[in-house]
């Protein structure tokens, strides 16, 4: 269920804009805020607040990339698999944390804790490979990089 | 040498807050504008100075600008759009410059509404530069606060209201109509021109788009002139721009040098050449999709012009540098996946020619190429040609295809003969 102020924040949003339908981007993004992902029901929650069909929404929760209609983990793991961080090597750091995590590309680790996924070019070339978790931009990754970020992340779980 | 744009810009420091950017003359441009020009001496201005679009195409700002309806007859509101989406790969200069110097491109963004007399702006990020993005709210606050935005700006009687936009991450969303589109809450799918944005644009009203580096140029152009910006440029074009490098340099990164400024000279001098052990054997001079360069161009000029004279396009001015350790096929075949995912799927000759493209460009990279293949690919490269496609992005991933066919033939003749890439260990 959308809590009452996330049903604020919404309709906040809606009020910013000339129709209702500039707001549904970011009307997903507040739904998706605490839970992750925006499943069937929370989507249908959305359109009701905001007096839309149910399909006029997934049109564009399918179309961007951050919206997620499938759960993800605790955190998710954005690997640039752009030209420059190819050129790099991420394809190694890659392999790398599929062996560490024991998932592939669009894969979630069984405690729920990583999502693996692959995104665009993040800026950040001149510091190539470059992965962001979250919110944070990590470069000039090695696998001994990647492992210290990752028991940190850890840890921060236990 | 002078380089207006960074020069408040300290890699890895805080920017400058709103005191230090008004004590290093920031707003002053602002000022002036406000109080001794009218909207059409600020575009006048910007004419003159043959500023050029920083955003890929290079569209003259002061002829976009003024095909913008003026005066009473004009619908309202009217707006103007910063294009801060940044996602071309190989491209991180709008980044250094949100980030380093948030303030400027707000009175960029502030004298270019006034000059189209537009009544609301949107910066349009990328959802990806979180640290743009808190900077850039801390500074619409600031100058919200000290009225350089808001109601009746510095007692002259206009008006401007700023909103930060987050996008929900696409790379259609930097093109200019599917921009707009994505603002609306649509998929960011183009839209056919005409009728052009200045004149029937966001929410069916008059609107520019401009890039964040096109806009950090226009405080300097009004505070100093378009004489003195004209003659920043080392060739033909005028100002400055940010040149970038990235791959196997020994220091990759951005330099604010001189428009026209020689490939070369970025490369040795900026760049510090390739690192021990690696050779030079081409680049991608402006992001993922422009055409491949070799040594033999190098002492090209990064200018419009002179970029395409011989064959490829200056786009966004951050060259990808291509090594003799890294195979060319597999570089295209990683470009093409890219531009494959990326198609908004509007359009058939996008939408089908792309995935088997890269497809086609796996099949050689893993050794399961044949002769037939390469005429497949060239077959490719007709049919995303410009023209056939609705927006640029077909046409952008052909330009580094049809190149590397061209100049790297042996290479992937090699992976078909051999039936493997020469690159891997067998
Ligand atoms: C697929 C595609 C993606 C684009 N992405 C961007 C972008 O992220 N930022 C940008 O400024 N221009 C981008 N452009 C170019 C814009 O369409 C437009 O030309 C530009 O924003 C105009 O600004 P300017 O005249 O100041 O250069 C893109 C174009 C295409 C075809
Ligand atoms: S060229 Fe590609 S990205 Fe552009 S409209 Fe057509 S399908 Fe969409
Ligand atoms: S290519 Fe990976 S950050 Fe640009």
């Amino acid at each position: 269920m959308l809590t009452t102020e996330e049903q604020r924040e919404i309709a906040e949003e809606v009020g910013r804009y000339p129709n209702t339908m500039a707001a549904i981007p970011e009307a997903l993004k507040i739904a998706q805020r605490a839970r992750g992902w925006v499943s069937d029901e929370t989507l249908r929650e959305v359109a009701e607040v905001l007096g839309m069909l149910p399909a006029e929404l997934d049109a564009i929760a399918t179309f961007y990339n951050l919206i997620f209609r499938r759960p993800v983990g605790k955190h998710v793991i954005f690997v640039c698999d752009s030209v420059s961080c190819w050129i790099m090597g991420y394809e190694d750091l890659l392999r790398h944390l599929q062996v560490k995590l024991g998932i592939t590309m669009g894969e979630t680790t069984r405690d729920g804790l990583f999502t693996l996924l692959p995104i665009a070019c993040l800026g950040a070339c001149d510091i190539a490979p470059a992965m962001m978790i979250d919110e944070t931009l990590y470069g000039h990754l090695t696998a001994e990089k990647i492992d210290s970020i990752l028991a940190a992340l850890i840890h921060e779980t236990d | 040498m002078e380089a207006p744009l960074t020069r408040n810009i300290r890699p890895n420091e805080m920017p400058p807050d709103l005191k230090a950017y008004e004590k290093s003359g920031g707003y002053q441009a602002l000022r002036k504008a406000l109080g001794t020009m009218t909207p059409m001496e600020v575009q006048k201005e910007v004419v003159d100075s043959q500023l050029r679009g920083r955003g890929g195409a290079g569209f003259l700002t002061g002829l976009k600008w003024s095909f913008v309806p003026m005066g009473t007859e004009s619908r309202r509101p009217k707006y103007l759009i910063v294009n801060a989406d940044e996602m071309e790969p190989g491209t991180f200069k709008d980044r250094l410059l949100i980030e380093g110097d948030p303030h400027q491109l707000i009175e960029g963004l502030i004298l270019s509404a006034y000059a189209i007399q537009a009544e609301i702006a949107y910066i349009f990020l990328r959802w990806a530069y979180k640290t743009a993005g808190r900077r850039l709210q801390t500074a619409i606050e600031e100058a919200q606060a000290a009225n350089y935005l808001g109601r009746n700006i510095l007692g002259s009687g206009y008006c401007l209201d700023v909103s930060l936009h987050t996008s929900a991450g696409r790379y259609m969303c930097g093109e200019e109509t599917g921009l707009l589109n994505a603002l609306e809450g649509r998929r960011a799918v183009p839209r056919a021109k005409p009728p052009y944005p200045q004149v029937c644009g966001l929410w069916g009203k008059p609107t520019v788009v401009n890039n964040v580096e096109t806009l950090c140029n226009v405080p300097h152009i009004v505070e100093r002139g378009a004489t003195w910006f004209q003659r920043l440029g080392a060739g033909k074009d005028s100002g400055t721009k940010l040149f970038g490098a990235s791959g196997r340099v020994k220091r990759p990164g951005l330099w604010e040098l001189p428009m026209g400024t020689p490939i070369r000279d970025i490369l040795e001098e900026y760049a510090g050449g390739m690192q021990n052990g690696y050779r030079f054997r081409g680049l991608i001079p402006g992001g993922a999709s422009t055409d491949f360069l070799l040594e033999t161009h190098l002492d090209t000029k990064m200018d419009f012009e002179a970029v395409t004279a011989v064959g490829s396009r200056l786009g966004t001015g951050t060259m990808i540098i291509l090594d003799n350790r890294t195979c060319p096929v597999g570089m295209v075949a990683n470009l093409l996946t890219f531009f494959a995912r990326e198609s908004c799927g509007w359009c058939t000759p996008c939408r089908d020619n792309l995935p088997w493209a890269a497809q086609t460009l796996a099949a050689i990279e893993t050794g399961r190429g044949t002769d037939e293949d390469l005429e497949i690919l060239a077959f490719q490269c007709r049919m995303m040609a410009p023209g056939r496609t609705f927006c640029a992005l077909a046409p952008g991933a052909a330009e580094p295809l049809q190149s590397a066919l061209k100049y790297f033939r042996e290479d992937f003749q090699r992976h078909i003969d051999q039936r493997r890439c020469p690159w891997r260990q067998p």
